[in-house]
């Protein structure tokens, strides 16, 4: 029971990051059908600046909590410029040729960022000075703490800001608009180009946030780490329906949960002593309380795409998509 | 208010529009009419700059070939496209505040909702249904609707009565009617030339990208190869 607790408390802390990270990959979508795979590499950039920021601080006599959202404050325009550049220099020009063309664009992007992040920091990863004082509070049995509790309002706030943003303000609705047939809204006087390049903008911005939050988790920073990152985060937007934002938000958590339940469950479901059928051999293996593991929690990385591939297997348009080949 | 010289609209090497001129008077209601693949569409298109053209586009005493496609609406230009291009999964509130999304008058906009509200009170009852549940003739409707909250000058309809039902059929030319009554002028492509003809002052005949007979709808409509061709006599 604490276990279930504790893995509950853990999936929401990473789900909230992927959500919050598969935002920018479904916006992006929904409006150019383009899977922006630099995405990624601007939340690990996110993550970067605030490292550089923060350990430049840490000495200082200033409040740590106030070290940390200076921190935020110059991933956030750091990024939202890199999500501008990125929309404006690398797919801006393929807008109207074909879709392989800014879709392999967009994998160059991403390795093009990576190298640049591991020009300027380095090849080693970098430790999150821990400068907030991470308390911890039990809760029937389990743990959560000051981070992880941050984490979890900081994101859920982002979305429901977001959602706020793209379901009540005139320019939310001509995002929705420009989403649904760019012509049309052309009609209605939508820049479609500025709509596009928003996208690309607030999920940069969302991303920076995510960034920094997954970095102060995890303890680390790293230039490879927006790659896992991201293709979790974009396996949260493909569960939940990509193009669909409540889906992105939905998919996220699910992942995160998954994952940790998995994680946190897989060692003592494979474990073969459990099964009554131990005879033999395996018997002698798991006598006097000995274990005989299949798949350990090492697997973890394993759950996120074993669900995403179930899913696509019986729903193809994800959780909440709808009409799968509506624009192909 | 809108004239058109040797408009040409191509695809790859195909030519749609095979350079037309025609021109709208302020205050008219005009028709464009033909067959099917005739161009109408193609020639709304590019006098909405949705797609390149070749030729010369004045609107009032602007050009416009060369303007991107939003821009138009500012000016007073608006084209409800074939099909109604309805936002399918915004409510129709929303979609009518899409309509108005160029605007900074909110007063304007108030005032403006409560006309539709006036013209189209079917539409008002279901403001917060989303757009893709209404039936084809409430989605032309919002599609008008939603045209006139930008407070055109100049209407472009495409195939206003696509799939409608004769009785929404005319319920729709109705409203176009009371549009063009409040001082909006219209540009009409029909393939219902009878309906088309009998709202519009005059026409033209469109076949094959070129213009063939342009008049008066009276004359339109008593000239023998219109009545074979287009009123299926
Ligand atoms: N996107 C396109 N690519 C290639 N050809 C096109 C395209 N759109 C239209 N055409 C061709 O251009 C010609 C004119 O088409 P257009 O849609 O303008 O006709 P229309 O008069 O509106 O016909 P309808 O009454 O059926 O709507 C047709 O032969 C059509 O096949
Ligand atoms: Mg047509």
């Amino acid at each position: 029971m604490e276990i279930l607790l504790q893995q509950i408390i853990n999936g929401l802390t990473t789900g909230s990051v992927y959500a919050v990270v598969a935002l920018g990959y479904t916006m992006v979508y929904g409006v150019i059908q383009l899977i922006n795979f630099a995405h990624g590499e601007v939340v690990m950039i996110g993550a970067m600046v605030a490292f550089s920021i923060i350990t430049a601080l840490a000495g200082s006599s200033m409040p740590p909590l106030i070290i940390v959202l200076a921190g935020v404050m110059a991933a956030i325009p750091a990024c939202m410029l890199m999500g501008y550049l990125l929309e404006r220099v690398a797919y801006r020009p393929l807008r109207h040729a074909p879709r392989l063309a800014p879709l392999i664009t967009a994998i160059g992007m991403s390795i093009i960022l990576q190298h640049l992040a591991l020009m300027v920091w380095g090849r080693s990863p970098l430790a999150f000075p821990q400068i907030i004082d991470n308390r911890v509070f039990g809760v029937g049995g389990a743990a959560i703490s000051s981070v992880q509790i941050a984490i979890i309002l900081l994101s859920l706030t982002m979305m429901a800001g977001l959602s706020w943003f793209v379901y009540r303000t005139r320019f939310g609705i001509a995002i929705r608009a420009t989403a649904e047939n760019v012509h049309v809204a052309g009609l209605m006087g939508v820049n479609a180009d500025r709509v596009i390049a928003a996208t690309f903008v607030i999920g940069a911005g969302l991303g920076a946030v995510a960034g920094v939050m997954y970095g102060t988790y995890y303890g680390i920073a790293h230039y490879t780490m927006g790659f896992s990152l991201g293709l979790k985060a974009f396996s949260a937007a493909v569960l939940g329906g990509i193009g669909n934002i409540a889906g992105a938000m939905l998919g996220g958590l699910l992942l995160g949960l998954v994952e940790a339940l998995g994680t946190g469950y897989v060692g003592e479901l494979t474990d073969l002593c459990t099964w009554p059928m131990a005879q033999g051999w395996l018997a002698e293996q798991c006598a006097d309380g000995g274990h005989f593991v299949v798949f350990g929690s090492n697997y973890q990385e394993v759950f996120a795409f074993l669900m995403l591939i179930l899913v696509l297997v019986f729903r193809p348009s994800g959780l909440l998509g709808e009409r799968v080949s509506e624009r192909a | 208010m809108l004239a058109v010289m040797e408009l040409q609209v191509h695809y790859g090497g195909i030519a749609a529009v095979k350079g037309i001129s025609f021109a709208v008077e302020e205050n008219e209601i005009v028709c464009l009419i033909g067959a099917n693949g005739a161009g109408k569409t193609s020639t709304l298109k590019a006098l909405a700059r949705m797609i390149p053209s070749h030729g010369e586009i004045h609107y009032g005493d602007q050009r416009i070939e060369t303007l991107p496609s939003h821009e138009l609406i500012a000016m007073g230009l608006a084209l409800v496209p074939e099909g109604r291009g309805v936002f399918a999964r915004l409510t129709v509130a929303e979609n009518l505040m899409m309509g108005a999304y160029h605007r900074n008058d909110a007063k304007g906009i108030g005032a403006d909702l409560e006309r539709i509200h006036a013209l189209l009170p079917r539409l008002m009852e279901r403001r917060n249904q989303v757009a893709g549940t209404l039936s084809g003739g409430e989605q032309q409707m919002l599609a008008i609707g939603r045209a006139l909250m930008g407070r055109p000058r100049l209407l472009l309809l495409d195939e206003p009565s696509m799939g409608l039902a004769p009785l929404m059929v005319q319920k729709v030319f109705e409203v176009v009617r009371k549009v063009a009554a409040e001082g909006v002028t219209v540009l009409l492509v029909e393939q219902n030339a009878r309906l088309a003809l009998e709202v519009c002052s005059r026409g033209y005949v469109m076949e094959s990208g070129s213009i063939t007979i342009a008049d008066t709808s009276a004359a339109l409509l008593a000239d023998a190869r219109v009545r074979t061709a287009y009123l299926g006599e």
